[in-house]
């Protein structure tokens, strides 16, 4: 009756070394994370004694994947950030505006003078025409610039909405388009937000899209939110622009096609620059920090085959002028052009420090952002509060711990021994698969682990009231043991599985360490099942084989 | 030797203050959701937007000075309370403050966290900021929507999975006993003006869950008993059943308070509003798998003309496959 097939012996106890051997690096988290380190450091930068020495920590046939430990145990910084997704539409519209005009300047014996309306609502192009009623002409023509939306779900659509009234034409981009549009913003803003990230090179960031227009950025180790925020929150947007006027002030009048920009050091100083700008970062090749002639620090670009060759015309046929670097609408230097420079590279030199060129050129590098960001959400937690917290977790940890322990023992005797093996699998099995799934642990995952410790017991406690149950009418211990485990297994499964409904919806629903809670609950029900229904009763059985009792107590 | 809570057999009435103890959860919910109406919760700034910044310092606090300074920065209401926690070394003197969402800001900007600095750090040279926390108004919002569809997903998912498992009558009691821990859960979180947060919306579903997970195990008991037993009255049925559950149903909570209790006392003071609602909700929900589900369940009635044969009585709610919808 109570008889168990070898191979299911072998799989039962495979699984629980497994989860065992998973849970293993846990136990030496630091020299573990040392090892890890130094592996990588290995790879990507090369062999050293030291490193050697520090890989050599941890013996490499053993599993040597950690549990992740969140924001709130690790410390570090949080930010939700929403993309202006809108700024791109405006930009497109600028960059439409000259072909527009062409196409227009194409038919004027038709439409006449074409004018550029600066009243347009934002991310729409307006224009009126001379000859209103040209107006059928000019709405095929400018039509025909239209392309095909490039996108799964806007196949068949235009990317140009144009319609006309009166004298007025306007154009703007389709919802269609849009909808393309602002899936591309994101993703370029999440994939410059990385690379910001990876310039700086900190352990584990996640970066990852939430919903339709927000990206999740958690960085451990980093000092504060505002710290994060001034690695990625930057737009870096560079141009260069011809100088009309450089002594303006705050209230200088500007012709069209004219900016009244302000100096980046001091407030009082602004410039007037041509709008249309002669290069932008988009050029850039790379940037690195510098010293310049005079030993301040610089910022030296290079810029791509295009870039070299728009910079080194622009330069030779304007010897003597003024030209501005503008970074994020702010003039940072605006030197005289000495000679030409044909050699595609150029130096900025401004009011800079070391630390500040170097974060610049990390800024240029990586791209200028799409769209501006606005920061829905954000959180700071300290190393010393995370260690708190884990030191806090681990203590009630081993005080739940045992307590059940104890408890189970005074309860049920040897059967409660047996369960309490099973508990202290079950534990490692919950670590081990948090471990190699790359899960990451919480402060609330830890109140999880210890929810589970309570929990886990319950299906032994359902099993073994049964038996006790059943000993009082079955036919001897064997019978009643089988009896107790079959008759307890609807009640477990259904117990398990709404529970396990919940942490499901939690998962779904929750974000953060909220989410950590629920990853915890869910392998945490799944492994207190494996161990409660399959691992306790091979224990009961293989004592029972080797005993042989007449009569159990439970 | 055993720890035994009860004999082997215990023959206990639990339906004998049927009136009163069904009157009283009647009462709570009643009570919870006056509270929650007229007293209102005390939200974190996951629901209603705003900075909490958890300060360190050396010194001892002075909880008024700390509020005036803040307050001459003019960033609106402002809340500081001192946090007290047995782990705490000597010269941790930690306090929260709260700073309401400012207008025309989503998430606080960095000057604002430096003047406060600045402003605390004239009366306690050496405080630190242990955790900046800011959500702007606009997630917030999200926020409370995304909490109430958690809670009211797993009710209608467990009410589904139990009437497909058990029958309808069982069915509304467990979502009803569900409810009842919920919104007592919200009282009591009122009544004691607790920090309502993410967390608590948390711990209100592993409420949900722990608590389905006992009146399962009951109903499952009772499902087996009404097959046994065809003749005897439901309220008999159903007496039996709990008291034939009583010894794991108090092994399994005792367990488990003994794990939560822990966490209570050692756990630290970041998450003692999230074990408190659980370690409350594994109370209120072993009473109310008692008293609240068993209670529907036994006025509803069930349908006890059972066409189809069960497997010899002995068999009967053992099977995985048993489905009984």
């Amino acid at each position: 009756m109570l008889q168990i097939p070898l191979w299911k012996r072998v799989v039962i106890l495979g699984l629980c070394l497994l989860g065992i051997l998973l849970a293993l690096p846990n136990a030496f988290y630091t020299r573990v994370e040392t090892h890890n380190d130094a592996v990588s450091a290995i790879e990507t930068l090369g062999s050293t004694p030291e490193r050697e020495a520090d890989a050599g920590l941890w013996p490499s046939f053993l599993p040597a994947t950690l549990v992740n430990l969140g924001l709130d145990l690790r410390g570090g910084a949080h930010l939700l950030a929403e993309v202006h997704v809108e700024d791109v539409y405006v930009d497109r519209m600028d960059t439409t505006w000259p072909d527009v005009r062409d196409a227009l300047v194409a038919i004027r014996d038709q439409v006449g003078f074409v004018e550029r309306l600066e009243a347009a609502a934002p991310g729409t192009l307006s224009l009126r025409i001379q000859n209103a009623d040209a107006m059928p002409a000019a709405l095929e023509a400018v039509r025909a610039l239209a392309q095909p939306v490039v996108s799964l779900s806007g196949i068949g659509a235009q990317d140009l909405v144009v319609t006309g009234q009166g004298s007025t034409l306007t154009v703007e981009l389709s919802p269609e388009e849009k909808l393309a549009t602002d899936d591309r913003t994101v993703r370029q803003a999440l994939e410059i937000i990385r690379r910001r990230i990876d310039e700086v090179g900190t352990r584990e960031p996640t970066i990852q899209r939430q919903g339709e227009d927000r990206i999740l950025i958690q960085v451990p180790g980093v000092g504060s939110a505002e710290e994060l925020k001034g690695i990625i929150g930057t737009t870096a947007r560079l141009t260069f622009h011809p100088v009309v006027s450089a002594s303006a002030t705050a209230d200088t009048r500007t012709s069209a096609g004219q900016l009244l920009v302000q100096d980046i050091d001091e407030e009082a100083v602004w410039y007037v620059l041509e709008s249309a700008a002669i290069l932008s970062g988009e050029d850039l090749k790379t940037a690195q920090p510098g010293f310049d002639q005079n030993g301040q620090p610089s910022v030296t670009l290079s810029f791509n085959g295009h870039g070299a060759q728009v910079f080194g015309r622009f330069t030779s046929e304007n010897v003597g002028a003024l030209f501005a670097t503008v970074l994020d609408d702010k003039v940072i230097t605006a030197p005289q052009i000495r000679e030409p420079i044909t050699g595609g590279q150029a130096q900025i030199t401004g009011n800079f420090t070391v630390e500040s060129s170097t974060d610049l050129a990390v800024l240029l590098r990586a791209g200028a952002l799409p769209a501006e960001l606005t920061f829905l959400e954000e959180r700071t937690i300290s190393p010393g509060l995370g260690q708190d917290s884990i030191e806090a977790g681990r203590i009630a940890a081993v005080v739940g711990f045992v307590a059940v322990i104890v408890f189970m023992a005074l309860s049920y005797g040897l059967f409660g021994i047996f369960a309490n093996i099973a508990l202290i699998v079950n534990l490692s099995m919950l670590l081990g698969v948090l471990s190699a799934f790359g899960a990451t642990l919480t402060l609330p995952g830890i109140a999880g682990i210890v929810l589970t410790m309570g929990m886990a017991v319950d299906a032994n406690v359902l099993v073994f009231e049964r038996i006790r149950e059943e000993l009082k009418t079955a036919k001897g211990p064997s019978r009643a043991i089988e009896l107790g485990y079959q008759r307890a297994l609807s009640a477990i499964i259904d117990a398990n599985i709404t529970t396990f409904i919940t942490s499901l919806i939690l998962f779904l629903l929750g974000s953060g360490p909220v989410k950590g809670f629920a990853v915890t609950l869910m392998v945490g029900i799944v492994t207190s099942v494996f161990t409660a229904i399959w691992l306790t009763r091979l224990l009961v059985v293989i004592w029972f084989e080797r005993r042989r009792p007449r009569t159990i107590e439970v | 030797m055993r720890l035994r809570f009860f004999a082997d057999e215990t023959n206990y009435d639990f339906f004998r203050w049927r009136t009163a103890t069904f009157g009283v959860s009647v009462f709570a919910v009643i009570a919870s959701i006056l509270l929650w109406v007229f007293v209102g919760l005390n939200f974190g700034i996951d629901f209603r937007g705003g900075t909490t910044i958890r300060t360190e310092a050396a010194e001892p606090v002075d909880v008024g000075a700390y509020r005036q300074a803040v307050e001459t920065l003019n960033l609106g209401e402002v809340s500081v309370i001192e946090v007290f926690d047995p782990n705490f070394r000597d010269d941790q003197n930690v306090t929260m403050i709260r700073i309401q969402a400012q207008d025309g800001q989503e998430s606080v900007t960095g000057d604002t966290i430096a003047q406060v600095q600045a402003a605390l750090q004239q009366i306690a040279p050496s405080i630190e900021f242990a955790s900046v926390e800011s959500v702007g108004p606009k997630v917030s919002g999200e926020l409370i929507m995304t909490a109430i569809i958690a809670v009211a997903a797993a009710l209608v998912a467990i009410l589904i999975y139990i009437w497909l498992r058990f029958e309808w009558q069982f069915s509304v009691g467990a979502v009803a006993a569900l409810f009842h821990d919920t919104i007592v859960t919200i009282g009591i979180f009122s009544l004691l003006q607790i920090r309502f947060d993410l967390s608590t919306i948390a711990a209100l579903l592993t409420i949900v869950g722990y608590s389905i997970n006992d009146t399962v195990v009951i109903f499952d008991r009772l499902r087996e008993n009404l097959r046994k037993y065809k003749t005897t009255p439901l309220q008999d049925v159903m007496n039996k059943s709990v008291n034939e559950t009583l010894s794991r149903t108090v092994m399994t909570s005792g367990t488990t308070l003994v794990a939560l209790i822990a966490l209570l006392v050692f756990g630290g003071d970041v998450i003692r509003g999230f074990v408190f609602a659980i370690t409350w909700g594994v109370v209120v929900g072993t009473y109310s798998s008692v008293y609240v589900a068993k209670n529907i369940v036994l006025m509803l009635g069930v349908t006890r003309d059972w066409s189809k044969p069960s497997d010899g009585g002995g068999g009967a709610g053992t099977q995985f496959a048993n489905v009984d919808a």
